[in-house]
């Protein structure tokens, strides 16, 4: 299994230069904040472990709202990020990037502050203002860009040829379908037109990581329990008071502002968002967020790793990152569907998964004991993501048309390629995936 | 359960609580304000309906709704105006975005609509008359007095027909509504909504009331300090020094969806060799009812509150039915209305909800896919046009191809959560409920997807394990016209009667 791993480059941009640095990255659209693949500048289309990518401009326009806990807003620079998820690790990937569209980045990055004329060493100015997710997910661990389009292209020749053979043999004869079925991917296999590449083996270095992650984590956290047990009265006494008076910011986003976000989005079937905002004041929220985070990272990792985040299994990647020296987090995902049902994806079905972190960020909704109402408020949590959400200048996917759900789906037939059903009904199960 | 005695229908227009069946004839206008002042004068003595129940019922009615431009013409501040919704501000037409994401694109395009496309072109009152057969004319002359002529310039007459339970394509239509919880008894709570109800908030349909979040939906309120005209509108419920001037009141969507009715029939009889039989079945499983009504879906053994158990018609989910063998998932019901709860089927408790809210223990790896319904009901009210059509005729190659369709109109609290969800992330959805790149069979457009994969076809599974599908669907409904308007309650029809007229008098 090919493990991903995911980076995210963050660099100033003066306001001087800003203005050209949105026309240049435009020049990559082909739609609306839709990355042409073979564009000139990045032409994410040939890094076949590429899954998604995106240029964005990290901007403080909710700064203000701090103020109403009586702080001054701290200073922030336009800040340029550019990220993604990708199969295999980083730095061979940022290395293969400043090979294949080292000038098209050097043109992207010169316009950021610290990237002198002569900078030569593009790779090194890039993995020093790589930064860390404090949590990430992805949504299948181990499916790789290259499984992807194989499983679609499987799915599709399989699709063609079933119909065919039902029209001409019909449908009740599973076994023979199922026959008829496999010896037509291995003439295409032979024919060169279908491949199915088998699992690479999974780095053992990283095996052993994962491994004592996975115990790791539960283990200190078992030793850290008395004392969780300790401060816990006052932790909830404290956490009650902020919630109780913490100011609650109703505002509506502005129509400019929301039509910036929607003239990119509904194009593919997925979608991408981005949000970025202040953290609460105070060290109590600040470790609730970095604590809930912290978990949501091993969850993500060890068990939510195969299609589905709780119930939402809409969501291809996503990252949360501190920045500014944890005053400020950010959030960006790759969503598939429209923003009004990804909403009621995280009202309805993860609202306290929402709730239990972002509620340590200024604007949210005002919760209950952590948990209870915050998103549940739809209006206004509707209004304080919109207005914290920022556009995408360059958006890039690997699989447009393609789900999470249809993925998931393709490596199921896949499977069913690759393993004899048991039963007649396991059998029309596969077929009606078909 | 018995409407709630204190539930004020006199200040609602009739509407909202009724289809008014009986009043077979109607006569839809879009009209545009030529003069205000006769306007407002007008409407302060205008005999709007409202929906207090009278025995017997009335031979008439008339209701009244503005686009954002005719609140504006009417003299509404922009302060007030800035409270309602950014959909119903921006219009249904006035942003490329919300064409795109309701499918408004190609053929459907605003650019190509007989009314209400164009910027500056949008109807500033859509007035709707209702009557019993052969009282039409009668009271077009009781509503449309000199002053109604002085104030409105007509704009259009929408097509309408005499009302029929048949749509134009044949289905009996107007079956399944929600049921308003006027008494306001069902709990909105998310830990006891978990099964499908067809029980809905009046915040769903009316605004000034909870909504199924348990909560008040934004729309404007007026303080009644700076403004006195606006002591005679009912408080707001929620801030209780404001007064409410959305309270009463609803969104309505109209949109004029022609239908291609030779068009369906014989691509549908096409598509089944000609035989009657198939074709019956095909179109049936592209509706989810067959044509008199009966559900394709199997009754459910639980009880569904909101339905009566002998209503077979209704009484049903999909819960029995979730790979969409008896009714494909596809199917323009299903997907209109997928009758699920809160929680995927099989919750029964404290433990089992837990599980599930965590995403585990799935019976099917696509059974928690599709949202919950209560948040995306629609009260419909539309009524078709054109002559009839039976499908043996309408198979014929010379059949008469006069326009014939929808008014398609609804009625809803939260346009962009409900009209805009049902038809994005529903209808036109080409990834519903995990479906194959296809779109609702009936309303979709045929556009291809992003990396050009077609979306053209209808699925329909079959037990034998292998889908049958029907390819190359031309699309059947195309949109003709549409707005985005707001219907007031009739305190607050008043206001605007009587407000800016004064205000412009006291300063001149
Ligand atoms: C010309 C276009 C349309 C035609 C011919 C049509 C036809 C039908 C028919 C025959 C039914 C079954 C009758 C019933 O269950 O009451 C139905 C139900 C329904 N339709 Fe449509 N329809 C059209 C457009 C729309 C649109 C645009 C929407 C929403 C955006 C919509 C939403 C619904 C809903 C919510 C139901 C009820 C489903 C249920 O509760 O089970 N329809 N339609």
């Amino acid at each position: 299994m090919t493990p991903q791993s995911t980076f995210m480059i963050v660099a100033v941009v003066s306001d001087v230069q800003i203005k050209k640095l949105r026309q240049l990255l435009a020049t990559m659209n082909y739609i609306p904040g839709h990355a042409n693949p073979d564009n000139s500048l990045v032409p994410f289309g040939r890094f076949d472990r590429l899954h998604f990518a995106r240029f964005m401009i990290i901007e403080a326009i909710t700064a203000d709202e701090i103020k109403e806990f009586g702080i001054t807003p701290r200073p922030w620079p336009l800040t340029l990020a550019f990220f993604g998820d990708i199969d295999g690790d980083k730095d061979s990937f940022l290395a293969e990037l400043t090979e294949h569209a080292g000038s098209g980045l050097k043109k992207i990055f010169s316009l950021c502050e610290g990237f002198s004329k002569d900078e030569n060493n593009l790779l090194e100015w890039m993995k020093q203002r790589d930064i860390q997710p404090q949590a990430n997910y992805i949504n299948w661990i181990g499916r790789t860009v290259k499984q992807v389009h194989e499983e679609a292209a499987l799915h599709k020749s399989l699709r063609r040829y079933l119909q065919k053979i039902v029209d001409d043999i019909g449908r009740e004869n599973t076994l023979d379908l199922r026959q008829k079925l496999l010896s037509h991917i291995e003439l295409e296999k032979y024919a060169g037109r279908l491949s199915l590449t088998p699992p690479e083996p999974t780095p053992i270095g990283w095996k052993i990581r994962n491994l004592l992650h996975l115990i790791g984590v539960p283990f200190i956290l078992l030793l850290a329990t008395p004392f969780f047990l300790l401060i816990a009265p006052f932790y909830l006494i404290r956490l009650r008071m902020l919630e109780r008076s913490d100011p609650e910011l109703f505002i509506r986003p502005d129509h400019a502002h929301l039509q910036k976000l929607t003239v990119q989005e509904d194009y593919d079937v997925t979608n991408q968002y981005n949000v970025f905002g202040d953290v609460k004041p105070g060290l109590l929220r600040l470790l609730t967020f970095k604590f809930m985070l912290f978990m949501l990272d091993y969850a993500a990792r060890h068990i939510y790793k195969r299609g589905f985040l709780t119930r939402v299994r809409t969501i291809h990647f996503a990252r949360w990152v501190f920045m500014d020296n944890n005053h400020r987090a950010f959030f960006a995902s790759n969503y598939d569907g429209n923003h009004e049902s990804y909403m009621d994806d995280f009202i309805n079905k993860l609202g306290w998964g929402l709730n239990l972190s972002f509620s340590n960020a200024v604007g949210y909704p005002t919760t209950n004991w952590l948990i209870k109402d915050g998103a549940h408020r739809e209006l206004p949590f509707k209004y304080t993501q919109r207005r914290h959400q920022l556009p995408s200048e360059v958006w890039y996917k690997a699989y447009p048309g393609l789900t999470a759900t249809d993925l998931a789906r393709n490596s199921r037939i896949r499977h069913g390629v690759e393993n004899r059903q048991s039963s007649e009904k396991e059998i029309r199960e596969w077929l009606s995936l078909i | 359960m018995k409407p709630s005695p204190n539930f004020e229908f006199d200040d609602l227009q009739a509407l909202l609580r009724f289809g008014s069946g009986h009043l077979t004839e109607t006569h839809f206008m879009l009209l545009q304000i030529k003069d205000a002042d006769a306007a407002r004068q007008w409407l302060s003595t205008a005999p709007v309906s409202s929906a207090t129940a009278t025995r017997p019922p009335p031979d008439t009615s008339l209701q009244i709704a503005f686009s954002v431009d005719g609140l504006r013409t009417m003299g509404l501040q922009e302060h007030i105006i800035k409270d309602f919704s950014d959909e119903f501000i921006t219009g249904l037409a006035g942003d490329e975005s919300r064409s795109r994401r309701l499918g408004d694109t190609g053929a459907n395009a605003p650019e190509h609509w007989e009314w209400g496309g164009k910027s500056g072109q949008t109807p500033h009152v859509l007035l709707m008359l209702y009557a019993q057969n052969g009282k039409m004319e009668d009271w077009k002359k009781t509503v449309e007095t000199k002053l109604f002529k002085r104030a409105f310039k007509l704009f259009m007459t929408l097509p309408t027909t005499e009302l029929e339970a048949k749509e134009p394509f044949g289905f009996i239509d107007g079956i399944s509504q929600p049921k308003i919880d006027w008494a306001q008894q069902q709990s909105t709570d998310l830990h006891e909504r978990d099964n499908y109800s067809n029980r809905l908030a009046v915040g769903e349909v009316v605004l000034g009331y909870r909504n199924e979040y348990g909560h008040y939906t934004p729309r404007p309120l007026i303080d009644p300090q700076q403004d006195i005209h606006a002591t005679s509108l009912p408080d707001a419920e929620d801030e209780p020094a404001m007064k409410d001037f959305g309270r009463n009141g609803s969104y309505l969507v109209i949109r004029q969806l022609h239908q291609d009715v030779p068009g369906f029939w014989q691509f549908i009889d096409a598509a089944s060799d000609a035989d009657p039989e198939k074709r019956e079945q095909l179109a049936a499983s592209m509706v989810g009812r067959e044509r008199d009504g009966t559900p394709l879906a199997p009754a459910t053994p639980n009880h569904i509150p909101g339905i009566a158990w002998q209503n077979r018609d209704n009484h049903f989910t999909y819960e029995l039915d979730p790979g969409g063998t008896r009714c494909p998932v596809s199917a323009h019901i299903r997907r209109s209305n997928p009758r699920t709860g809160d929680y995927p089927p099989g919750v029964s408790g404290f433990f089992s909800r837990i599980i599930k809210a965590l995403g585990f223990g799935q019976n099917r790896p696509d059974e928690d896919l599709i949202a919950s319904s209560r948040f995306h009901r629609l009260l419909r009210r539309g009524r078709s046009y054109g002559p009839r059509l039976t499908p043996e005729d309408a198979i014929k190659p010379d059949a008469s191809t006069e326009p014939r369709g929808l008014q398609f109109i609804c009625l809803v609290a939260n346009i962009s959560r409900q009209f805009e969800f049902v038809q994005n992330a529903w209808n036109i959805s080409s990834k519903f409920g995990g479906v194959q790149n296809e779109r609702d069979p009936l309303l979709g457009i045929r556009a291809p997807l992003l990396n050009g994969e077609e979306t053209d076809h209808f699925n329909h599974p079959h037990p034998s394990g292998p889908m049958r599908t029907t390819a190359h669907l031309p699309q059947f409904i195309t949109v003709r016209g549409g707005s985005y308007f707001f219907m007031p309650g009739l305190r607050a029809l008043q206001y605007l009667a009587t407000t800016p007229a004064t205000d412009s008098d006291s300063s001149s």
